[in-house]
């Protein structure tokens, strides 16, 4: 039965081939790629890449969050916990609530001054200078783009208690007549508790306060310079021009940066690693979230618990960010 | 042109300006100061402010504490160089790609792309470890390069250059030529987009030489560190020899210090366009 028709229809089945093997007009020599799947086959590294780097690590760090594990035991000894390392963080685990604590004080206190540093240095930039502007930007952008560790290293001398550059000046100051008594008269011990987060803020704030004042200048530079002009006509002094002017106009860039700066700020973890010689300093003082969650996992060996952290810590990210955007975030 | 004059106010800025400018160049200075000084005379009351000429002894003295710094910095070298070579081809071919054909769910695709930038590096800290070592990738460069070969803001500046420089009348003409799609980004697009790919190749190279926690979660054995794993191993070790950390600083700055000043504005141009266009 089957086998009758198959012998019957060569005449047809060749007629019926022949068309579908006529459409492309030129065979081609060596196997090309089709215009049509070209773009899939072109784009496809990033997802192959990014399946296995990044989203099956995030999976199995929500499946791990769940479990606990020793991970010398092999894969076999994962216990399933439902959500007993997210209590054990938030209820027991006093080191991540001085972490928190820690990661919120220095993201603050790092991260206001950045932006109020940043919005009048741009402004300055973008009026001033003249053809020296390129240079002058340059210096206060090169603290972001160099090795966090060298540069921490470099700080924690300059840190040091004795004979540090830090404490010779701040207690050369303190001999200025008037404003002497702002300064401190003996050297101050930073690797004290109450000292280390000053640290490890001023280096934050010295990194990153360059590059917020070159995304604020590269906003005000998309602003119409007429009407500044025209607020110069109206007698409207620099001051009030900034004001009434360039602010309502970088709103967005505020905003844009100020999210910036809290997502890195709150992720922190190679200054105060470094400057505090990778143990988060005398009583913790500078121990950070992503600190804590590193210690956890590859000190500890408690990977459970370290995903269990590492998640809380991206609710908290997700949450200040979305208070960000309730307080800075268009409001049309 | 008018040139404004020269206020109290104005020349106050420009004081204020100036201290800032020596405070972000100050820890630079000194680290090149330091650099050069024994760890005595660092340890002395004033500490030295003008360069001395122990360079050498603590570079021997660096090279005591790190017998294998000189190929710690090859490796960064190495890597650094192979994620740059890596990024440059994949971001533009994958940027070619969305600039250049119309395909089902390309903007879908495209945004999809975009959305993994969202996605927080350190929560992925924990199972990369894990995942290279079951690769039995730990302490292999390759578990440092290979993850970061492309990148969702390369994509986009290739996405972005390409539809701004290259005509799609060029590409169709190629075709009809005959030319395959492959070489149509080989002999057309890639000589066209140098611009672009030496600001990506710029902010992927910085990237990676810098890179610390990367390296602190998979490299293990010392002689295969990468400079800052380097840098901060000797740290925590009783007496810190501050002239030895000083002159490893000063290598591992240095070259970046080079590479700004040769094309400083196009990488700030690069970093705030990716950051604001994104």
């Amino acid at each position: 039965m089957h086998a009758a028709p198959a012998t019957r229809t060569p005449p047809d089945a060749a007629s019926a081939a022949q068309p579908t093997r006529r459409a492309p007009p030129v065979r081609m020599r060596r196997p090309r790629l089709s215009r049509r799947w070209a773009p899939y086959v072109f784009i496809s590294p990033f997802f192959i890449v990014f399946a296995v780097f990044g989203l099956f690590p995030l999976l199995f760090s929500i499946y791990l969050s769940f479990h606990r594990w020793d991970p010398a035991a092999g894969l076999a000894a994962m216990r399933f916990v439902a959500f007993e390392n997210y209590l054990y963080v938030l209820q027991d685990d006093d080191w991540f609530r001085h972490s928190i604590f820690n990661t919120l004080w220095l993201a603050l206190v790092s991260g206001l001054p950045q932006h109020l540093v940043a919005l009048p240095l741009a402004f300055f930039f973008h009026n001033a200078f003249g053809r020296w502007r390129n240079a002058v930007v340059g210096v206060y952008f090169l603290p972001f783009i160099t090795s966090t560790v060298a540069i921490s290293l470099v700080f924690s001398t300059l840190f040091s208690r004795d004979f540090g550059m830090v404490n010779v000046m701040l207690t050369s100051l303190h001999q200025v007549p008037v404003l002497g008594w702002l300064f401190p008269s003996t050297n101050i011990d930073w690797s004290q508790p109450g000292y280390t987060k000053w640290m490890i803020a001023f280096v934050v704030w010295w990194r990153y306060v360059g590059w917020n004042a070159v995304l604020y200048l590269s906003a005000m530079q998309t602003i119409p310079r007429d009407l500044y002009e025209a607020a110069t006509i109206d007698g409207a002094k620099p001051w009030q021009q900034f004001r009434h002017i360039t602010l309502p106009l970088l709103r967005p860039m505020i905003f844009f940066a100020v999210t910036l700066t809290i997502i890195g700020n709150l992720q922190l973890f190679e200054e105060p690693f470094i400057l505090t010689g990778g143990t988060g300093g005398i009583g913790q003082s500078g121990k950070t979230a992503a600190m804590h969650m590193y210690g956890t996992a590859f000190v500890d060996g408690d990977f459970g618990t370290a995903s269990a952290i590492a998640w809380l810590l991206f609710l908290l990210i997700g949450a200040a960010t979305w208070a960000n955007n309730r307080l800075l975030g268009k409001r049309d | 042109m008018h040139t404004p004059t020269l206020t109290p106010q104005r020349l106050m800025a420009y004081g204020i300006v100036a201290i800032g400018a020596l405070l972000m160049l100050g820890p630079f200075y000194f680290m090149f100061v330091f650099a050069t000084h024994t760890n005595r005379e660092i340890l002395s009351m004033p500490p030295p402010l003008w360069f001395g000429s122990a360079f050498p002894d603590n570079l021997k003295q660096l090279l005591a504490s790190l017998p294998h710094f000189w190929k710690n910095v090859g490796w960064s070298v190495y890597v650094a160089l192979m994620s740059t070579l890596l990024n440059l081809f994949f971001c533009s071919l994958a940027g070619f790609a969305f600039a250049m054909y119309d395909f089902k769910w390309r903007e879908g695709l495209f945004g999809a792309v975009m959305a993994t930038m969202l996605l927080p590096s350190f929560v992925g800290m924990i199972p990369t470890a894990l995942t290279m070592s079951w690769l039995e990738w730990m302490n292999q460069p390759r578990a440092l390069y290979v993850p970061g070969a492309v990148g969702a803001l390369g994509i986009f500046m290739m996405r972005q250059y390409i539809e701004s420089a290259i005509p799609r009348e060029l590409i169709d003409a190629a075709r009809i030529d005959g030319c395959g799609e492959f070489a149509i980004y080989w002999r057309i697009v890639l000589p066209l987009i140098g611009p672009a790919m030496g600001t990506l190749g710029l902010i992927t190279f910085i990237g990676s030489w810098n890179n610390f926690i990367g390296p602190l979660i998979v490299i293990r054995d010392m002689e295969m560190y990468t400079v800052p794993l380097a840098l901060r191993s000797l740290q925590g070790t009783g007496q810190i020899p501050w002239g030895a950390i000083s002159a490893g600083s000063a290598i591992a700055v240095l070259p970046l210090l080079v590479l700004f000043m040769l094309a400083s504005r196009r990488l700030i141009e690069g970093l705030t366009a990716g950051a604001v266009k994104a």
